[in-house]
C-alpha cells in the first residue's frame, strides 16, 4: 500500500507510542464527529414537539350565544378542558368582595376578565395541583372543586382552600365582537 | 475473549466496580482486540452495518411515535410526518432509505466473506449467525415496506404472503393465520407494525453473539492465514476505529446523497398511491434488494418448486461452511476459485436485474429466436433459469469439486510476510517476491 | 482484476438492454425544466402561485387534495408565504382564501351536521362527497387526488406535464371508446381499438377531457396564458404540494454533505497519522 513507511514497522503496541495521543487531527476529528451526532440530535428531539397541524388548531372561536346567564359551557382546546362561564350578577359582587380576603394567589377578580366583561369568566379547565378536572358548584367558595385532593376556587377561579399551588389559568383570548371570542 | 486483558483499574472506584461488573474491562478489552493489520476496505462494512441497524433502530423509535397502524389512517399518517411532523420527512427519508443502504452493505459483507473464505473453520457459527441476521433483515423490510399502506405496500404483502399458500396441505391455513382473516387487511398491518418494532431488536441480539463468535477466533484476513504472533496485529482502537469511521464517512455522504437529493429514487413511484385491494399495479416489483429472489421465484413454472428454490437460496448460505471443500481461505490464492466467483457475483447481479423486468421481456431488444419449452429463449425468464442454475451450481457442484481438484497458489507463511517482502516495503538489497494481490 | 471487469461488463449489460422497456408502453414523456429541479433547486413562487390558481379554477372541479391545508399555502417555501407572517396561520391572505370555502361540521349543540366558513387548519374540501359520487359525475372513472401526485408517478413532474399537453387527434384507425380521450403519453393499452395497419400507436385512454385551454385562467401577473405555460405552472404547484418541506430538505442537504465532506478530510488525514508507521 502507498501510505507505508519503507522499512518502518515498530511494535504498535509499544507503551507510549499511542499515536491517538496528541495530535490535533484526531482531536478535531472527534470533535467533528460529536458535532454530527449533536446536529442531527437536534432533528431527533425536536420531532416530539407539536406538529404543524397540532399547532394549527391551537386557536378557537367561539359563539357565546351558546351558553345562558348562570351555565358554563366546557369545551376542548388544545387537548384540555376550557371552562367558558356565563357569571350572575351574585357570583361577581361575591368575588369582587373576596378581593380583599386572604389568598395563596392575591388576584383581583377585574383582571381575571377582560374589561366591561365582568359577565364571562374563561378559564383553563385543569386543576393546577395536579390536572384534574374541576367541577363547578361544589366547594365552600361556590366556584369550582377539584374531587382529586379537594382543592376550592372561589367564583373567579381562585384557589381559597387545598392543595392547588395558583388560581384556575386564564388562557389568552380576545372578543372578536360581543358576542365571539377568539382563545388562543 | 481470547488473550489477557490489559485493562488495570487505577482508581479505588474502578477497582472496585471491576470486582463486582466488569463493564469498563470489556470494554477496554473490544477496543484492544487484537486485529489482523492488513484488513482492507472490504473488512470496513461490519462497522457500517452496525451504524445502519443503529440508524434504523433510532429513526424507527421516532416514526413509531407518529405512525397510525390503520388501514385508513397509514398512509396520511405517512404524509402527515413528512408535512407537518418536526424534520419528520429527515427521519422518514433516512429510515426508507437507511433500508436500502442497510442492504447494500449487508451485501458487499457478505460477498467479502465467500470471497475471502470467512465462513470456513473455525468461523462457520459466525457466518451462520449472519445468515440468521440477513434473514431477520429480510423479514424486517418486507414488514417495513407494507406499512406505509400504498399500492406496492399491499400487493408486495399479498403477494409475499401468498407464497406461504404453494406449501402443500397447510399453505391455506397458514396464510389465513398470517393475514388474520381472509385477505391482507387491518389485522394484517396491525401484528406487521407490531413485528416490524420486535424484530430490529432481535436483530440487534444475533449482532451481538455475531460480535461474540467473531472474537473468539478473530478476524479473518485477505491472506486468510491465521494469526500467527503479535506482529500480524494491531489493538482495535485506534487503528481500525479511525478506518472504520473513515469507511463510514465515505458510505454516510452517499447515504446523505440519497436522502437529500434522491430520497425517492430507490423506492417505486406507485408506494404513493394508497393502497386499493381492487386494484393491483401494472407492473409489481418488490425492492431492489429482493429482486434475486423474486427472479428466482419466477424463473421456475411450478408454484411450490419456485418457492422452495426461492428459500433454497437462502438456505445454500447456511450450508455453504460444508459445501466448499478448499482448504484455501482466501480466493487470492485460489485463481480458478475467483474466476468462478466473478462469475457468481455476475450472476447474483443478472438475477437482480431480471426480477426488475417482464419475464417475457427480450433480454437482446428486437429479437425473438426460438420458442423453447414456455418461453422465447430471449427472454428475462430464460436469462434468469441461467443465472439460476448457476447460482446454484456454484454451491453444490463448483465449490465442492473445485476444492479438491485445483492448485492453489502458495500462500505465505504469516500475515506480516507478504508484508515485509512487498518490493514497496523491502529493505534495500533484500530479496523481493512479488505478491499476488486479488 | 478479472472481478472488476465482470462487475462491469454485468453493468454495461444492463446499460445496453435497459432501452428495450420503451418499446411498448406510453411515449417518453416530453421534458420541460422547472426552478425546483436539482440539488439547489427552488420553487420560483409567482409560478407557483399560478399554478394554484390553475388548480383552483380548472382542477378542483374534479380533482380533491386532501392532505392539503389552507395553512400549507402560507408556511415556508409555499405559494403565498410572506416572511411578515411566520405562522402561516396568521397570514391573511391565506385566511382570506380559507374564507371563501365551506366546510362540514358538527353543530356541537344539535349534533346536526351543518355549513361552517373554513379555517386556515382545515384541509382543502374535497369535489365530491365521496368515491362514488366522484365516480358517478365522471362517467365511472375517479379522478385521482392530487396531493402526492408528482411523487406518485415516474418522472412524475415532466409525466403530468405531458399528460397534459399530449392530448392528440387519435391516429386513423383508432377507435376512442365514449368518454375517453387518447393520450400518447397516458399508459395503457389500446390494441383493442386498433383497427388499422402496422404497429399499434403507443399511449392510452384517458378519462380526463382535455382540461386546459388557452386564456382558460387569467394570470394576475399577467403571463400570456397558454396551454403549455398552463401545464407548467399548475406542476409546480402540485410539485410543491406533493412534497411542501423539499426546499428545506435540500437546504439542510447541502449543509449536511459539506460537513460531511470535511468530516471525511479529517478522518482520512487522521487515518493516515495513525498508520503511518505499521507496514499493512
Amino acid at each position: 500500500m502507498a501510505d507505508t513507511v519503507a522499512g518502518a514497522s515498530p511494535d504498535p503496541h509499544a507503551a507510549g507510542d499511542d499515536p491517538s495521543r496528541r495530535d490535533f487531527i484526531h482531536i478535531a476529528a472527534t470533535t467533528a464527529a460529536i458535532g454530527a451526532v449533536a446536529g442531527l440530535a437536534w432533528p431527533f428531539i425536536d420531532q416530539m414537539n407539536p406538529a404543524g397541524d397540532t399547532l394549527a388548531l391551537a386557536s378557537v372561536e367561539f359563539d357565546l350565544t351558546k351558553v345562558e346567564q348562570g351555565q358554563q359551557v366546557v369545551l376542548k382546546w388544545r387537548g384540555k378542558p376550557l371552562f367558558v362561564r356565563s357569571r350572575t350578577g351574585a357570583e361577581i359582587a361575591k368575588a369582587v368582595k373576596d378581593d380583599t380576603a386572604s389568598m395563596r394567589d392575591p388576584a383581583r377578580d377585574e383582571d381575571r376578565h377582560k374589561p366591561g366583561k365582568a359577565e364571562w369568566l374563561i378559564l383553563v379547565g385543569t386543576c393546577t395541583h395536579l390536572g384534574c378536572v374541576p367541577t363547578f358548584g361544589g366547594g365552600d367558595y361556590g366556584g369550582w372543586f377539584c374531587p382529586c385532593h379537594g382543592s376550592h376556587y372561589d367564583t373567579s377561579g381562585r384557589i381559597r382552600k387545598g392543595p392547588a399551588p395558583t388560581n384556575l389559568a386564564v388562557p389568552e383570548y380576545a372578543f372578536l365582537s360581543d358576542t365571539k371570542v377568539k382563545i388562543g | 475473549m481470547s488473550g489477557h486483558s490489559s485493562y488495570e483499574p487505577k482508581t479505588g472506584i474502578e477497582r472496585w466496580l471491576d470486582t463486582r461488573l466488569p463493564i469498563v474491562r470489556f470494554g477496554a478489552d473490544l477496543l484492544d482486540f487484537p486485529t489482523p493489520k492488513n484488513l482492507n476496505y472490504w473488512w470496513t462494512f461490519g462497522g457500517i452495518l452496525a451504524m445502519c441497524l443503529g440508524i434504523q433502530i433510532v429513526t424507527g423509535i421516532v416514526l413509531a411515535m407518529h405512525y397510525v397502524p390503520h388501514v385508513d389512517y397509514a398512509f396520511n399518517s405517512v404524509e402527515r410526518i413528512m408535512r407537518d411532523v418536526n424534520f419528520g420527512w429527515l427521519v422518514r427519508y433516512m429510515h426508507a432509505n437507511g433500508a436500502s443502504m442497510f442492504f447494500i452493505a449487508v451485501y458487499i459483507h457478505m460477498f467479502r466473506g465467500l470471497y475471502y473464505g470467512s465462513y470456513k473453520a473455525p468461523r462457520e457459527i459466525l457466518w451462520i449467525l449472519g445468515c440468521v441476521i440477513y434473514l431477520l433483515m429480510m423479514a424486517t423490510a418486507f414488514m417495513g415496506y407494507v406499512l406505509p399502506w400504498g399500492q406496492m405496500s399491499f400487493h408486495g404483502a399479498v403477494v409475499i404472503t401468498n407464497l406461504f399458500g404453494a406449501l402443500p396441505i397447510v399453505g391455506e391455513s397458514i396464510t389465513t393465520w398470517l393475514w388474520g382473516g381472509f385477505a391482507v387487511d387491518n389485522a394484517t398491518l396491525n401484528r406487521f407494525f407490531s413485528l416490524h418494532f420486535l424484530l430490529p431488536f432481535m436483530i440487534a441480539g444475533v449482532v451481538i453473539l455475531h460480535i461474540w463468535a467473531l472474537h473468539v477466533p478473530g478476524n479473518n484476513n485477505p491472506t486468510g492465514v491465521n494469526v500467527k504472533s503479535k506482529e500480524d496485529t494491531v489493538p482495535f482502537h485506534p487503528y481500525y476505529t479511525v478506518k472504520d469511521g473513515f469507511a463510514i464517512s465515505l458510505f454516510l455522504l452517499m447515504f446523505a446523497t440519497f436522502v437529500f437529493f434522491q430520497p425517492n429514487a430507490l423506492g417505486d413511484a406507485v408506494n404513493y398511491v394508497p393502497a386499493n385491494p381492487l386494484v393491483t399495479p401494472a407492473h409489481i416489483v418488490p425492492e431492489w434488494y429482493f429482486l434475486p429472489f423474486y427472479a428466482i421465484l419466477r424463473a421456475v413454472p411450478d408454484k411450490l418448486m419456485g418457492v422452495l428454490l426461492m428459500f433454497g437460496a437462502i438456505a445454500m448460505l447456511f450450508v455453504l461452511p460444508w459445501l466448499d471443500t478448499s482448504k484455501v481461505r482466501s480466493m487470492r490464492y485460489r485463481p480458478t476459485a475467483k474466476l468462478y466467483f466473478g462469475l457468481f457475483v455476475l450472476a447474483c447481479l443478472i438475477l437482480g436485474y431480471c426480477g426488475g423486468r417482464l419475464p417475457d421481456d427480450p433480454v437482446i431488444p428486437g429479437i425473438s429466436t426460438f420458442q423453447l419449452l414456455d418461453a422465447d429463449l430471449n427472454s428475462m425468464v430464460w436469462l434468469s433459469r441461467v443465472a439460476t442454475a448457476y447460482y446454484f451450481g456454484y454451491f453444490v457442484v463448483i465449490l465442492p469439486i473445485l476444492g479438491l481438484t485445483e492448485t492453489p497458489l502458495p500462500q505465505p507463511e504469516s500475515i506480516s510476510a507478504p508484508v515485509l517482502s512487498h518490493p514497496a516495503n523491502a529493505p534495500a538489497g533484500a530479496a523481493a517476491s512479488p505478491e499476488k494481490r486479488g | 482484476m478479472l472481478r472488476k471487469g465482470l462487475i462491469l461488463a454485468a453493468f454495461g449489460l444492463a446499460f445496453v438492454a435497459g432501452p428495450a422497456f420503451a418499446s411498448a408502453g406510453p411515449k417518453e414523456p416530453r421534458q420541460a425544466s422547472w426552478s425546483f429541479e436539482g440539488p439547489f433547486g427552488k420553487f420560483d413562487q409567482a409560478q407557483v402561485q399560478r399554478g394554484y390558481k390553475v388548480y383552483r379554477e380548472v382542477c378542483a372541479a374534479c380533482h380533491s387534495m386532501s392532505l392539503l391545508s389552507f395553512r400549507n399555502l402560507g408556511q415556508k417555501s409555499g405559494p403565498f408565504y410572506d416572511d411578515k407572517y411566520p405562522n402561516p396561520n396568521d397570514n391573511p391572505y391565506v385566511k382570506s382564501i380559507a374564507k371563501d370555502y365551506q366546510v362540514n361540521d358538527i353543530d356541537s349543540e344539535t349534533g346536526d351536521v351543518v355549513q361552517r366558513t373554513a379555517t386556515s387548519a382545515d384541509t382543502f374540501p374535497s369535489p365530491f362527497a365521496n368515491e362514488a359520487a366522484a365516480r358517478a359525475s365522471n362517467g365511472g372513472a375517479l379522478p385521482p387526488d392530487l396531493s402526492v401526485m408528482i411523487k406518485a408517478r415516474p418522472q412524475g413532474a415532466q409525466y403530468v406535464y405531458s399528460i397534459l399537453t399530449g392530448y392528440q387527434a387519435p391516429p386513423a384507425g383508432l377507435e376512442v371508446p365514449p368518454n375517453q380521450y387518447y393520450n400518447p403519453y397516458m399508459p395503457g393499452d389500446v390494441s383493442a381499438f386498433y383497427k388499422g395497419k402496422g404497429h399499434v400507436p403507443v399511449g392510452g385512454f384517458i378519462a380526463m377531457a382535455p382540461p386546459l385551454e388557452t386564456d382558460k385562467v387569467t394570470f394576475d401577473d399577467g403571463t400570456k396564458s397558454t396551454v403549455d405555460q398552463q401545464a407548467k405552472d399548475v406542476v409546480a404547484f402540485l410539485a410543491w404540494a406533493s412534497e411542501p418541506k423539499q426546499t428545506e430538505r435540500k437546504q439542510f442537504g447541502v449543509a449536511a454533505m459539506i460537513y460531511l465532506l470535511i468530516f471525511a478530510g479529517l478522518l482520512w488525514v487522521s487515518y493516515r497519522r495513525i498508520w503511518r508507521n505499521v507496514a499493512h
